[in-house]
């Protein structure tokens, strides 16, 4: 049987064409939409395998914490989770989670405003965009606590040092976010927006700022996290800033009373705001806005 | 119909426009001239590199010719504005953050003028033109390519400007949505009686939905011809006066050779 021999062979008979009779949608008998099985179902949920993994982590750190078997250097999942509760419940917790909370969100209202002022100056001009990115050149890999001793000599052992370097670290983040997220808006919905006579403020605020969403989202959470990173940093470094101070000051205290549950407990404090904040805040803008407009998945 | 020697609806006068780039300057066309009246179907039709897109750019406002002048109404053209609206090929000229209705709806808004009850009921009316009333609520991404050009048509549409500039608005959709999408322009036309600039690649799709067209040629663009297509439309596509057209606007395009000059 060698290839060679064999000739390509064309259909000679001719072939018959075809058509078949419409077939009723009544007629096909096999249910056409069908449900998952619950299992199959509930591993779809993204929250349901989050909670897992949260699980997961939790039972190792309770078997190692039990292994290792030394509460002052590392106590078990079961004695933070109780020392946390005691510390929410007599009010100690949530007065530091509130005075730290109060600085973050005035340092991070600062930051995004003056980023939304120095956008809008490099969307305005090429010279604003110069400005803008050589600042953000300069500034964006200066640690924020770097720049902690020359706050306290401007600003004083209080709130405003703190505001000050929450400032810092939200600007450049959400700043360059933002003004990429400018960029990147397509040609065709600029030409639209301008097509319809949309021209300085009102065209950012009514197509840039919406087009650009994805990004200045993405800016405002990093911004977040730098803030409250920034935050937790600066009051372990320099502590009291207002009244009893923060969670970063009360983190602090109890390593020096050597109750480390609680040190523990205050490190999960912030685990757990991060968390919400990211799992809840963020990720309902998202789902009302990009995700609900097909900018993002 | 307009009689020829009435004031046309837009003067393009002796139009020359460029680009600079940092390395080079680009001419895009050279002394175009052409007139359109009221009710045309007017067709700018050639290869890449006609500037046929550039020209259509220019009317709309976001070029500025380097001679020669543009006139709407006896007024140069300066500006983009809501006088000229745009449907754009791609499929994002479409706000995604704004339904169907918010789509159509948005220009009437900016522009004012009109209650919000009135902007609704002209968006659904022009919506409905379109055969997208069952999807007034949809937010663009899950609507098709076709549904989308649909929808920025109707917006065109619903702000009545003196004239609809289209950019080779059915390019990227699949030949069958395309064939269906002239019909329904057509039939459009026939229903409200607007006036259409159109920009198009397809000497086809041309003779098909212009009642005028000007041919032109690449590397700078210059009009080569400018031909009546009234009449012609896809129930005339196998007729002979039909193929005649086809045939000489064919051959002016391909009688000199085709040189590549690089971007």
């Amino acid at each position: 049987m060698s290839l060679s021999a064999t000739a390509p062979r064309r259909a000679t008979a001719a072939r018959p064409e075809r058509e078949e009779a419409p077939i009723a949608a009544s007629a096909i008998t096999e249910p056409v939409v069908r449900p998952l099985p619950f299992a199959q179902r509930l591993a779809a949920q993204g929250w349901f395998r989050r909670a897992i993994v949260l699980v997961c982590i939790a039972a190792l750190w309770e078997l190692n914490a039990r292994l290792y078997d030394n509460p002052l250097l590392f106590p078990s999942f079961g004695e933070t989770a109780a020392a946390l509760l005691r510390l929410m419940l007599d009010g100690t917790l949530p007065d530091r989670i509130g005075t730290s909370l109060e600085i973050l969100l005035m340092g991070y209202a600062v930051g995004i405003l003056l980023a939304a002022v120095l956008t809008s100056l490099a969307i305005g001009s090429r010279w604003g965009a110069d400005l803008l990115s050589t600042l953000t050149a300069m500034f964006n890999p200066l640690p924020a606590i770097a720049l902690l001793p020359l706050a306290l000599m401007w600003f004083g052992l209080g709130s405003g040092s703190i505001i000050f370097v929450i400032v810092h670290s939200v600007l450049w983040a959400v700043a360059l976010n933002t003004l990429a997220g400018f960029r990147a808006v397509p040609d065709a919905q600029r030409m639209a927006g301008q097509n319809y006579g949309l021209r300085g403020i009102r065209y950012v605020l009514l197509i840039l700022v919406p087009a650009a969403l994805p990004s200045i989202v993405s800016g405002l959470k990093i911004g977040w996290a730098f803030a409250w990173r920034t935050l937790i940093a600066a009051e372990l470094v320099f502590g009291v800033s207002a009244g009893s101070g923060g969670l970063g000051w009360f983190i602090f205290e109890r390593r020096n009373s050597l109750e480390t549950a609680e040190v523990f407990a205050g490190l999960m404090a912030v685990i757990v705001i991060g968390l919400l904040m990211e799992g809840v805040v963020f990720r309902t803008l998202e789902a009302r806005t990009v995700v609900r407009w097909g900018m993002q998945r | 119909m307009a009689e020829a020697s009435a004031a046309p609806l837009l003067d393009v006068q002796g139009v020359t426009l460029r680009f600079t780039t940092p390395e080079r300057q680009v001419t895009a066309t050279s002394r175009v001239s052409f007139q359109v009246q009221d009710g045309d179907r007017f067709v700018l039709l050639g290869p890449s590199g006609c500037g046929k897109s550039s020209l259509l750019k220019a009317v709309g406002g976001f070029l500025k010719p380097e001679e020669g002048r543009i006139l709407l109404h006896g007024r140069p053209v300066e500006r983009p504005g809501p006088d000229r609206m745009m449907v754009f090929q791609e499929f994002d000229q479409l706000l995604p953050w704004k339904t169907v209705l918010g789509n159509v709806a948005f220009p009437m808004k900016v522009g004012g003028g009109l209650s919000g009850r009135e902007v609704e009921e002209r968006a659904r009316h022009y919506i409905a033109k379109v055969g997208l009333a069952a999807f007034a609520d949809a937010y663009p991404h899950t609507l098709s390519g076709g549904m989308k050009q649909r929808v920025a048509i109707a917006r065109a549409m619903a702000m009545k400007p003196d004239i609809l500039l289209m950019d080779e608005p059915y390019a990227a959709l699949d030949a069958l949505t395309r064939r269906r999408m002239q019909e329904e322009f057509l039939a459009l036309w026939h229903d409200i009686g607007f006036t259409a600039l159109f920009v198009t690649h397809s000497i086809e799709e041309a003779i098909i939905v212009g009642s005028r067209i000007l041919v032109l040629s690449p590397h700078p663009g210059r009009v080569r011809a400018e031909l009546d297509a009234a009449g012609l439309d896809q129930q005339q596509q196998g007729s002979p006066e039909f193929q005649r057209l086809h045939q000489r606007i064919h051959s002016m395009l391909f009688a000199e050779p085709v040189e590549e000059v690089p971007a």
